[in-house]
């Protein structure tokens, strides 16, 4: 964990030391910054908490999402097509936190818009908006050591993805570098994909938490309550993506926001029933 | 020079790496172990060069375009003759090269991405010879332009993969072959077309395909007494370039062009050529290189009349040789590739590939200007069969 004398609080521990408490487990929706427009994101963030949901994964759409399925890839191009952009993405965080101070965000993408940007620049103004935690898919630690230099400078929390494919060596580079928490991606492929192996998850988690001593959530291909229930027995969290924008890319304007609630409210009673 | 590149973690100076997603990180780490375990084995090493020549057909001639160079009253233009190897372009060369190195990871299904579709044939050619399951994922725009190849991929027993997301070509067909990789990694190799992605292909590509350089060396002195004053290749994501220009940096009496498709012109935006317009380095597909994109970072759509040179990025290993000068990168437009590609017909009863046409167009620029002793030599890393309903349309023919 972070080293310094007087620890921040980081919204994101805060999050997971209260679930904790209260014996639960975290639930972390995931959507698409602008889409499907850019006036629909914010109000779906707060309908997400309001559902339930602990942390905010906030995808920021890029040109070639090699790493998603096409559920998340079509989500992207409609965002791109509405003129969302980095900074938008930015500002999308500081409209939501005028009203909400406490729930964690996450930016989840891909490096080159932020390259683009430069690290510096993004980090700073992460931590201006609020944003808590960044998920670069294609940078490994290998490439980016500077780029975490930026991000621990403001605080902001590496989320790092694990693999059923990643070796022990690679967890313990993982270990070393991440904050808040680690995403276990739950099968090999694109985001979205089916076939989940709830035995395998089970078997690696012990296997990760001999190095990662942060909570460990799991995503790609969890796609209805049961699952998630399932997942939740071994894992910290759960995290839904492509389930959800799903149901946004289904549902007509005016029954969006409430069919994302609904979808989102039974995973989270499945959770709590869990533990109850 | 001293030039040692890349190092161990597939970096060429600022650019390359492995950008890549964790799912995908152990199979490239593998990879990268089991090429060089082989690399340098004397038995792949000699299967290699074996199916090289008696398969591929090599070494390709080098052919002094005489009747052409006459025309242009200047530097003489030799070609070396890629398009006469099987299946007609260099592409080959690497196909097998990552075909032998899979059979020997016991892999039994090989997928690939391709552009103009030579890339896609060399896979399917290499996966029927040896037997593999081959599936080869293309932009559903390149599908369009170029059908000729994909019939040649169904008849060699492959399946063709229309891709229709994003400008359906061929950085989206990349895109897609990762996908299927991430999902089939552990039955999977993915035979990669050019000198670029993640490491090890970078390297592993040019050191296949550094057979054209390594007989070019040879051939020259052979044919003229000395080594040309340049080599011009035509620069997609590289491999033919690189092939022919790593043997030759050494050589520091030999100048280095690579040639750009310049689309409708740089000025117009609408172009493929990010290390001629000094667009900015990002990271695409694996590497950090020269990338065209917006000022969000996001990928822009390139335009060029070749579908092999249709690429936002190129490889690390040319965004290294423009930055030390060692190289020098340019861009041909449309219409000069079209003008070239019409010349080599006329005067040498050859049919470039319009790839191909970028390179010969520079070397026809340049020439006029140039004394009639001085030597280019232009890789003519394809032929243009595939290329007849591109050309035909143009020309507003149908067939």
């Amino acid at each position: 964990m972070n080293a310094s004398m007087n620890p921040p609080v980081n919204r994101i521990q805060a999050t997971f030391d209260r679930l904790k408490s209260q014996g639960r487990r975290a639930l972390i929706p995931f959507i698409t910054a602008g889409d499907p427009s850019l006036a629909a994101t914010v109000p779906l963030l707060h309908a997400l908490v309001e559902a339930g949901a602990d942390v905010l994964e906030l995808g920021v759409p890029f040109s070639d999402p090699m790493a998603d399925g096409p559920t998340i890839q079509r989500a992207s191009e409609r965002a791109l097509k509405q003129g969302m952009t980095l900074r938008g993405v930015l500002a999308m965080v500081a409209e939501f936190r005028k009203i909400d101070a406490t729930t964690p965000v996450v930016l989840m993408g891909y490096g080159n818009p932020i390259e683009a940007m430069g690290w510096d620049a993004f980090a700073q103004r992460c931590s201006e908006v609020g944003v808590d935690g960044v998920l670069t898919v294609d940078f490994p630690p290998e490439e980016s050591s500077d780029a975490f230099l930026h991000l621990q400078r403001h605080d902001i929390a590496p989320i790092f993805l694990l693999a059923p494919t990643t070796n022990a060596e690679r967890i313990r580079q993982v270990a070393k570098l991440a904050r808040g928490y680690v995403y276990y991606v739950s099968l090999k492929g694109v985001t979205g994909a089916g076939n989940l192996d709830i035995a395998g998850i089970a078997a690696k988690l012990p296997q990760l938490r001999e190095y990662i001593s942060l909570p460990i959530g799991v995503g790609f291909g969890i796609r209805d309550a049961e699952t998630a229930r399932l997942v939740a027995e071994v894992a910290d969290a759960v995290v839904i993506g492509s389930r959800i924008v799903e149901e946004i890319e289904a549902s007509a304007a005016d029954s969006m926001l409430d069919n994302v609630k609904h979808f989102v409210a039974g995973v989270r009673a499945a959770l709590d029933k869990e533990m109850s | 020079m001293t030039y040692s590149y890349p190092d161990k973690g597939g970096h060429f100076g600022p650019y390359g790496g492995i950008y890549m997603a964790e799912t995908l990180i152990p199979a490239v780490e593998e990879l990268c172990q089991q090429y060089l375990r082989f690399r340098d084995d004397p038995e792949f090493k000699a299967e290699f060069a074996h199916e090289l020549k008696h398969y591929v057909g090599r070494p390709s001639p080098i052919y002094h375009a005489k009747r052409l160079s006459d025309s242009l009253g200047g530097a003489q233009i030799y070609l070396k003759r890629e398009d006469l190897n099987h299946t007609g372009a260099h592409k080959i060369n690497n196909a097998i090269g990552q075909a032998l190195l899979a059979r020997r990871m016991g892999k039994k299904r090989v997928i690939a991405e391709t552009g103009a579709g030579m890339h896609g044939v060399a896979t399917a050619t290499v996966a029927a010879r040896f037997g593999m399951e081959c599936v080869v994922y293309m932009g559903a725009e390149d599908i369009q332009r170029q059908a000729p190849n994909v019939f040649r991929m169904k008849l060699l027993g492959a399946t063709v993969v229309p891709v229709e997301s994003g400008s359906r070509t061929l950085k989206d067909a990349c895109n897609e072959a990762i996908r299927d990789w991430v999902t089939n990694v552990e039955t999977t190799f993915y035979i990669f077309g050019t000198a670029a992605g993640p490491h090890p292909y970078p390297m592993m590509v040019r050191d296949f395909q550094c057979v054209i350089g390594d007989e070019a060396k040879v051939q020259m002195p052979e044919l003229i007494g000395r080594q040309p004053d340049a080599v011009i290749a035509c620069v997609g994501g590289g491999s033919n370039a690189i092939g022919l220009f790593h043997p030759y940096i050494e050589l520091e009496g030999v100048q280095i062009i690579g040639v750009e498709a310049g689309g409708y012109g740089l000025a117009t935006g609408k172009h493929a050529a990010p290390l001629s317009a000094d667009a900015k380095v990002g990271v695409l597909h694996g590497n950090k290189v020269y990338l065209m994109q917006d000022a969000d970072g996001q990928i822009v759509e390139t335009h060029s009349i070749s579908a092999g040179l249709d690429y936002p990025g190129v490889g690390p290993e040319h965004c290294l040789l423009k930055d030390l000068g060692r190289a020098q990168y340019v861009a041909i437009a449309d219409d000069e590739a079209l003008a070239a590609f019409d010349a080599l017909c006329r005067y040498e009863g050859i049919i470039p590939a319009l790839e191909s046409s970028h390179a010969l167009a520079y070397a026809m620029k340049i020439a006029p200007a140039l004394a009639k002793d001085k030597v280019l030599l232009v890789n003519l890393s394809g032929r243009g069969d595939k290329d007849m309903n591109t050309v035909a349309r143009i020309k507003g023919i149908t067939l």
